[in-house]
This record gives C-alpha cells, sequence and structure tokens, in this order.
C-alpha cells in the first residue's frame, strides 16, 4: 500500500509570511465559521483522457472533496461555487482579491491539475484574502486513482495553516460492518476513507468480527474473531490479506490495541470468569500478564508516551476507569462520578481520556483529564459506545445504535464524530450499518 | 407450580410452536420479572424432559439465583446419567453495556454455571464455556423484558 500510495511532494514556494492575517481558533466551539472560497482547480488542457474519471471535471471532483472536509468540521463555511467570480486559471496566477473579499470569503484555495504520462500532478494555493497574500504554495505527483487522497491531503496541509494543528483528512476508519437482523448479525471488518469512500472488505462475515484497531502505521489490524468458535485476538496485515492468531490463550482474548510503538498488543484474556490484562510483544512473543485482580479488567488503553495504561475494571462493583503505569504497578482509580465508567481511550496529545458513560439508563460519551479531572459530557443518547481519537486529538468517532422494536425492527448502528468542544455532532456515511470505529493516523507525515 | 411446569414443557416437547404462543400470551398476564431477573420461560429450551437449558441474571451481575440453582441441579443430574454427553455454556449480556465489559460478563456468567454444574458432580472436562458478551441476543427487542431474557447462560450438547 505505502508503495501505491507513495506520493512527491514538492514545495514550490515555502511560507513566505511567518505570520497570517487569519486564523481559526478550534480550542473552542466555533460559532462564526470562516468563510473559505473553495475555487474548482484548473485542468489543464494538455492533460491525458483516462477511462477511470471525466478529467474535465477532476478539478472540480478534487475541489469537491476538500470542501466537504472543511464542511466537515465545522470550523469552516465553504462559499457557494456559483457566487465565484473569477475563472479558476485565471485566479490560481494571481486572484482579485476584492472580488474574493466582496463574497466574504477570508481564505482562497485555487489550483491546478494536470495529467501527463499517465501521472497527476496538482498544484494548489492558498490565499489570504484580507492581506492579499499567498499563504501556501504546493505541487503533488501520483498515480490518477489516488486523486481523493490529493484532495485530503490539500486539506490538512489548507487545515494545518489556518488552525495551527495537524489535519486528520488523509486518513482511514477501521470498523465493523453489520448487515441482517438484529438477533444474527453478520460482521465484517470495513475500511474506508474518513469521510466514507473507498470502502473495502477485509473479512467475509462467516464470522463474528469485533473491536479492530490500527497499528501506528495503520498496516496491521488486531480484531476479535470468533473463527471456529474460539473468540481470540488476531492480527491482519492489510496489505497482504494474512491474519494469525496472537498468542495461544487457552481461552478468550479480547479488547486488544497496539502499544505506541506498534510492538506489543496489549488484551484481556479470561480465564475461568476472570479477566486480566496482559500484552504479548510481537517479535519475541512474550506473553506478559499486566494486571493481577479477581474482577474484571477490559478495555486497555496506553498513553501516548508509553508509560501508562487506562483501563475499565470493575474491581469497585461497578465499572470504573483505572490508570497504572504500564508494568501494572501503582493502579489508582479516576472515575468517582455518579454511574458506570467505560471503553476509555487516551487521546493521541496525551492529555485527555475519552470514555463511555452510563448513567440512569443513558449512554454518553466523554472526555476528561488523565488523572480523571474536568470530566465533560459532550453528547447523550439511547445507546451510543467506543470513542476513538481523530490522530489531532480534536474529534472523536463513536457508534450509536437505536432502540428496537418488539420484532427488533427499526435497529441501526451508526457510525458519528464529535468535536472535543462537544459541537458538530454529525453521522458518518457508511454503506452499511457499522459500529467499533478506529481512526489511524495520518497516512502522509 | 413445580407440576405445572413440569407439564408445560411435555407440552412443548410435543406440540412446540402452538403451545410456546399461547404461552406467551399466558405469560403477558403474570410479571416474569423478579428483582430484575427474568422467571418466565417464553425462552426456555429443554435439554430433556424437565430440565431447562438456561438461567438468567440480574443486570451487570452473575451470581447464580435460587430458580438458576434450581435448573443447574437438573441440568447436573442429567449429565451424570448421560456421561457421553459434553456441553457448551455460552454466557450471554444485554444490550446496554458496553462491548467490550459484556464479553467478559458474558464470561463470568457461563463460569458461574459451569462451576455450579461442576459442584454438583459434573466433570469440567465435559463442559467448555464460551462468551457472545451481547452479540446474540435471543430477544431482539430494546425493553427491560427482552433484555432480562438475553442476560442467561445457555447450557447447549455439544455432541
Amino acid at each position: 500500500m505505502k508503495k501505491i500510495f507513495f506520493i512527491f511532494l514538492f514545495f514550490i514556494i515555502s511560507f513566505k509570511n511567518a505570520y497570517s492575517l487569519i486564523k481559526v481558533d478550534i480550542t473552542r466551539g466555533n460559532l462564526d465559521p470562516l468563510p473559505i472560497a473553495i475555487s474548482p482547480l484548473h485542468v489543464d488542457s494538455k492533460s491525458e483522457k483516462l477511462s477511470l474519471f471525466d478529467t474535465d471535471k477532476l478539478g472540480e471532483e478534487i475541489s469537491k472533496v476538500i470542501e466537504q472536509n472543511f464542511r466537515s468540521t465545522g470550523l469552516f463555511n465553504p462559499l457557494k461555487k456559483d457566487s465565484f467570480v473569477q475563472k479558476p486559471d485565471i485566479a490560481h496566477l494571481k486572484p482579485r482579491f476584492e472580488d474574493w473579499r466582496l463574497i466574504k470569503a477570508q481564505a482562497l484555495i485555487t489550483g491546478k491539475v494536470l495529467i501527463k504520462n499517465k501521472k497527476l500532478k496538482v498544484e494548489f494555493r492558498l490565499w489570504d484574502t484580507i492581506a492579499s497574500k499567498e499563504m501556501i504554495a504546493l505541487s503533488f505527483t501520483t498515480t490518477p486513482p489516488n486523486w481523493r487522497r490529493v484532495a485530503h491531503i490539500i486539506s490538512d496541509k489548507v487545515y494545518e495553516r489556518l488552525t495551527g494543528e495537524s489535519g486528520y483528512f488523509d486518513t482511514r476508519i477501521i470498523y465493523v460492518s453489520e448487515t441482517g437482523p438484529k438477533d444474527r448479525r453478520i460482521k465484517k471488518l470495513g475500511l474506508m476513507d474518513q469521510d466514507g469512500y473507498n470502502t473495502k472488505y477485509l473479512t467475509l462475515g462467516n464470522e463474528l468480527v469485533l473491536t479492530p484497531r490500527f497499528n501506528p502505521t495503520n498496516q496491521l489490524v488486531t480484531y476479535m474473531s470468533y473463527f471456529k468458535n474460539m473468540p481470540r485476538v488476531y492480527l491482519l496485515d492489510i496489505e497482504t490479506g494474512i491474519q494469525e492468531v496472537v498468542g495461544s490463550f487457552p481461552g478468550m482474548t479480547f479488547a486488544p490495541r497496539f502499544s505506541p510503538d506498534g510492538k506489543k498488543i496489549i488484551m484481556s484474556f479470561a480465564k475461568d470468569g476472570n479477566s486480566d490484562i496482559y500484552t504479548m510483544d510481537l517479535k519475541t512473543r512474550i506473553v506478559e500478564k499486566i494486571t493481577n485482580h479477581p474482577s474484571i479488567d477490559t478495555s486497555p488503553s496506553y498513553s501516548p508516551d508509553g508509560k501508562f495504561i487506562c483501563f475499565n475494571s470493575d474491581r469497585s462493583g461497578v465499572q470504573q476507569i483505572y490508570v497504572m503505569r504500564s508494568d501494572g504497578t501503582q493502579v489508582k482509580r479516576i472515575t468517582f462520578g455518579t454511574g458506570l465508567y467505560g471503553t476509555p481511550v487516551w487521546s493521541p496529545r496525551g492529555d485527555l481520556i475519552a470514555f463511555t458513560k452510563v448513567r440512569k439508563g443513558r449512554f454518553y460519551i466523554g472526555v476528561m483529564r488523565a488523572d480523571g479531572t474536568g470530566e465533560r459530557l459532550l453528547t447523550e443518547n439511547f445507546y451510543q459506545e467506543a470513542p476513538s481519537w481523530s490522530p489531532n486529538g480534536r474529534v472523536l468517532i463513536f457508534y450509536r445504535e437505536t432502540k428496537s422494536g418488539s420484532k427488533g425492527e427499526g435497529f441501526s448502528a451508526k457510525l458519528w464524530s464529535i468535536d472535543i468542544t462537544g459541537y458538530n455532532e454529525r453521522q458518518i456515511k457508511t454503506e452499511t450499518d457499522a459500529s467499533d470505529p478506529s481512526w489511524s493516523s495520518l497516512l502522509s507525515k | 407450580m413445580r407440576f405445572n411446569k413440569a407439564l408445560r414443557s411435555l407440552f412443548i416437547v410435543l406440540f412446540s410452536t402452538l403451545i410456546i404462543s399461547a404461552c406467551s400470551t399466558a405469560k403477558k398476564a403474570a410479571d416474569p420479572l423478579k428483582n430484575d431477573v427474568y422467571t418466565g420461560t417464553d425462552t426456555v429450551e429443554y435439554l430433556a424432559n424437565g430440565v431447562p437449558d438456561r438461567v438468567f441474571f440480574a443486570t451487570n451481575k452473575f451470581n447464580l439465583t435460587t430458580a438458576a440453582r434450581d435448573t443447574l441441579r437438573k441440568q447436573a443430574t442429567w449429565l451424570r446419567k448421560n456421561k457421553k454427553i459434553t456441553v457448551t455454556i455460552e454466557g450471554h449480556a444485554d444490550e446496554r453495556g458496553t462491548r467490550e465489559y459484556n464479553l467478559a460478563l458474558g464470561e463470568r456468567r457461563a463460569n458461574s454455571a459451569k462451576d455450579y454444574l461442576m459442584t454438583y458432580g459434573v466433570s469440567g472436562k465435559r463442559l467448555s464455556v464460551i462468551s457472545y458478551g451481547k452479540e446474540r441476543p435471543v430477544n431482539p427487542a430494546s425493553s427491560p423484558l427482552a433484555w432480562s431474557q438475553n442476560r442467561r447462560s445457555v447450557t447447549v450438547k455439544a455432541n
């Protein structure tokens, strides 16, 4: 996959201006999103025609992907294209800033597309229309089927420049695709771009699969499968399709995740009714028992520096969240609020832990600091759980199930995302019902 | 009451579909939930005449109720009489808990049943355990009744 998706990146002009007048504040819910004009990219008339897509429309298609990415953030307001006065090719050379200011655009993206020798070359520029200055100019060369990825990378570059944070558009979601009646669900591993496109199914649905999670390089996935009616943690290489069971445990293993260095898998192993947390080193195959307690210990997740583990335990009598050192010492309970807490996941920035909370029959997705203080509940519903972080730690994706009728009718499971500000809750498009989403890191770093 | 149950199970064997529908109508009158545990028989199947296949649990609990112990003793007696039979005990949870915790909870429930059967003289070698968490509800509705029917461990013949 790395080979196919290798993208050449050239800086035409690096940042001429060390500062800019426009800046998007993403630390709070943005009620006044930044108006941004995304001009259709100009298609060079020398471009070759391909059967893959309509070359003439490629510039417009790329701009639509970028537009959708920015709209989904809730931080930007992409302006309607029919109000644009300047033609894409002219705007890309030198925008008439006063025209763009007139339609209230504060930032402008322009670009050019050329297909030559079966290679796709895309260049783009980001302009500050208030200061009348160019902010970024970049060019990419890749294979034509990669055109959506180019749009995502452009989106990331612009997001980064305007917010000061890294983006999350050139990413994928691994999840569980669900079909069939509620009491006989067929579940497959699904893989798609962050915006719901390019869906692939990685298993056939012959056995139940649950809780897939990426390794740090996004090439491996660890998940749980009921293959041959033996519920175990598995490892799947996305590129080769090779699957293997992780370790040789004499009972159910579940709730797997990778360590931040990708060397270990941390998971629960259930023995005689008692679930404890274990790690297995993928190279040496050495298994270590991390917790040793007669309660249920599960849903482990490492801090990004690998020094700590947050996990779910009912040792107090009900599900609560605990933090310990990665060797299992210094176990400390961090949740004390009313209700149950589950599925803790450490933010990639290290500062927050996202979780599911159950109180009075309602389900909440929330965040708190790693010491358990500053709890904020972001969304409440009939049933929702299992948050996963965007790589920049600004957005959570999770799944939500609806209440069903007496025969199971009306049941659905969908993926949703929400900003950690608590704003911008939205459903993520999937081909089928979906659950257990897990966000990749940025594919191109 | 016990006589009634035995009689009913006999009927189920004889005219299963007809009687099950009759039962569910009849059961609606009585309260099938006691202290959060299902006490009805709508979803129950039988390993043999008078030997129910499943026991029910309270929310987030894995301890066996008096009724559950009663059922498991019947299963133990039946298993001791039929020495060639091996069984799988399937542990389940309702849909009102997080997936991973529910897998552990289902495992615990199945092991509660297994331990009790072993106490009553069934060899652990004949008993295997699997947890399905909340993945295989028997009643797909979202209601307290359905959830109570889904919080269960089911003893299934494996050979």
